[in-house]
């Protein structure tokens, strides 16, 4: 049975926000620190009254941190030996494994996130703007009662219009395919496979090997917890957008280059159920816009590339151990929408997005080194994902197609990383043992 | 990030020379469990030597049956280990037998470390790699002491040759599927 009440409520729900947050904080005193924690403590919804209060409440919070901020909080070596070896490290140390190399390296990344200043991070959901704006009120008087927590940076977001499905400045429909987690009454939709064990993202419950993790220590740390990796990702709206033109003469060319970049069609309507032409109304069906596999469906890929974004995130029947590589995603574009037409305008716009993970190493580590940026996945020697792999121009990406399949040369980068962090997401009881750890002695 | 199939030639046969401890030192690759060892026109492969624990010789005879077995019965078991071969060999140094697993396979064996591990538990690999001295006994739920184990035991070649070089085992698998094919639309043309 999963406990609603300790779990941290960005793990297992989605917050109806049309506004967002994310502040990085740095700890330069622990009491002060603690202090900080303990209040903000006060604010953060658990699934439990998360799901309770949908209807009523406006704002939703997350606390995390990094493993120097859990130092900065006083947590003593023995516990923090315990915690594994990537979150320790951190992501901008394993940068190069990662593919944050070239415009993506940590030496590029902004807000003071590739320091090891950074100790936290709080994420505000709001319902609307003038929520937004209140906490964001609310939280500076916090921080000023606060003075030895300081704010490194922020970043505010918001939904990009039309409001009523999600999705990002390319203009893909997102959150289409989502883990669904055994104990969480999540719907099942046709696709989505059996539902996962918990283990798989919260710890201190069983995993699909039915372990279950005894790390980080003291035992409080290893319940109803996770590891999270932030990405800020910066889209090339008008490269993207150039990109198609000149690749496609027509519009309806430039929609198939987009869907073959992606493996569904910008509307969300998977191309292994609509190969030829698109079909708004398949993607904006939950019931059917993600049930489909490849290896009977679509095995050469002349209908998803075989490495293209979809196939590549969330390889399906064509790839071993699916079930130990499968990941939370939660976050929000941010930036202003470029309007269809228009040149690119120079402003930074993207995705902020979590990865939520069990295992960062086992998880997320795996999708990034492997499925995005290895250049031979799927045997294809000299791509990587089209849309976020880590990209110089002397790429390139196929796109099978009979008599002769297309080869594009020379793939531009769509994305940049503009920064990034491991984070560990404490359950509630937990955080209350790390806003006390003075107290302890 | 160029791609080093350009400069690949399967036609022309070639040799690299490894420096001493196995890595480019200008060049070394980082993987998630640490430094890969690079590829060479051999591929990628390792060559991990160990001592067996005294008396357990049977063991990996009979170890040699289970898996030869088991890959009759599934032979898709290995697949994620991309392999083109596995060698296993048994030999002595002053009276005490050791160990040598030697693999040439298509990916890093970083990247797929927690497959191989899930792998080992089921194919029966954990018997023999139980009879190693040193071998962390809690491998299972313990990925990385299972990697450390490898390293710690690997033995990086100094020099490797490939008659096709850089070739993977699915572009033979194509190539020979082509030459089938072709033979196939031969005899309909008959």
């Amino acid at each position: 049975m999963l406990e609603f009440d300790d779990i941290q409520h960005i793990l297992l729900t989605r917050a109806p926000a049309l506004a967002a947050r994310y502040e990085f904080l740095s700890f330069r005193d622990a009491a002060s620190a603690r202090a900080w924690v303990s209040a903000i403590k006060e604010t953060i919804h658990s699934a439990a009254s998360m799901r309770a209060g949908l209807d009523s409440d406006k704002r939703w919070v997350t606390v995390a941190f990094t493993w120097n901020g859990l130092r900065a909080l006083g947590l003593d070596e023995a516990s923090l030996a315990s915690f594994p070896e990537e979150f320790k490290q951190g992501m901008a140390a394993r940068a190069q494994m990662l593919g944050d190399t070239g415009l993506n390296a940590p030496e590029h990344w902004i807000g003071g996130l590739a320091s090891p200043d950074l100790h936290a991070i709080v994420i505000l959901f709001a319902r609307d703007a003038a929520e937004h704006e209140r906490c964001v009120s609310e939280h500076g008087k916090l921080i000023s009662a606060c003075p030895g927590v300081e704010v490194l940076s922020v970043l505010n977001l918001h939904a990009l219009p039309p409001y009523g499905y999600a999705h990002e400045h390319f203009g893909y429909r997102d959150r289409l395919s989502e883990p669904v987690i055994e104990g969480n009454g999540d719907e099942l939709r046709p696709g989505a496979g059996e539902p996962l064990k918990p283990g798989e993202f919260i710890i201190g419950y069983p995993d699909e090997y039915g372990v279950i993790a005894t790390s980080p220590q003291p035992e409080i740390l290893a319940r109803n917890g996770s590891f999270m990796a932030y990405r800020r990702l910066e889209e090339h709206v008008g490269k993207f957008r150039d990109f198609l033109r000149q690749h496609g003469e027509s519009a309806q060319e430039q929609e198939l280059i987009a869907a073959k970049l992606m493996g569904r069609w910008r509307s969300g309507a998977p191309l292994v159920l609509a190969p030829e032409k698109d079909d708004p109304a398949l993607g904006a069906d939950m019931q059917r816009n993600n049930d489909f596999a490849y290896k009977e469906m679509d095995p050469h890929g002349y209908a998803v590339p075989l490495g293209s974004h979809i196939r590549r995130m969330n390889p399906r029947d064509t790839a071993h151990n699916m079930n130990r590589r499968r990941m939370l995603r939660r976050g929000a574009p941010y930036g202003p929408p470029l309007p269809e037409g228009a040149p690119d305008d120079g402003a930074e716009r993207g995705i902020a997005a979590f990865i939520i993970c069990a295992s960062l190493i086992r998880q997320f580590e795996f999708a990034q080194n492997v499925w995005i940026n290895d250049p031979n996945f799927n045997d294809l020697g000299n791509e990587r994902d089209p849309i976020i792999g880590a990209h110089d121009g002397t790429l390139e990406y196929k796109i099978p197609k009979r008599p002769i399949r297309r080869k594009i040369v020379g793939l531009p980068a769509f994305t940049t990383v503009k920064g990034g962090a491991y984070f560990f997401l404490p359950g509630l009881k937990a955080l209350g043992y790390l806003a006390s750890l003075n107290a302890q002695g | 990030m160029s791609s080093e199939s350009k400069a690949q030639d399967w036609s022309k046969p070639a040799a690299m020379a490894i420096p001493k401890g196995g890595y480019f030192q200008d060049k070394v690759e980082q993987g998630r469990y640490g430094p890969i060892f690079p590829k060479t026109p051999a591929c990628y492969g390792f060559s991990i030597l160990a001592k067996v624990i005294p008396g357990r010789e049977e063991i990996f005879y009979k170890y040699a049956k289970d898996i030869e077995k088991t890959i009759a019965e599934q032979p898709e078991a290995l697949a994620v280990l991309q392999l083109h071969y596995l060698r296993w060999v048994l030999f002595p140094i002053k009276g005490d037998s050791y160990f040598m697993y030697q693999g040439i396979f298509d990916t890093d064996f970083d990247k797929y470390t927690e497959d191989a591990v899930t792998l080992f538990g089921i194919t029966g690999l954990r018997t023999v790699f139980e009879n190693l001295e040193g071998f962390p006994m809690d491998w299972q739920t313990n990925p990385a002491a299972f990697v450390k184990f490898v390293r710690d035991h690997q033995c990086p070649s100094f020099l490797e040759y490939a008659e096709y070089p850089y070739v993977s085992a699915t572009e033979v698998k194509k190539a020979l599927a082509l030459k089938a094919a072709f033979s196939s639309m031969l005899d309909q043309m008959q």
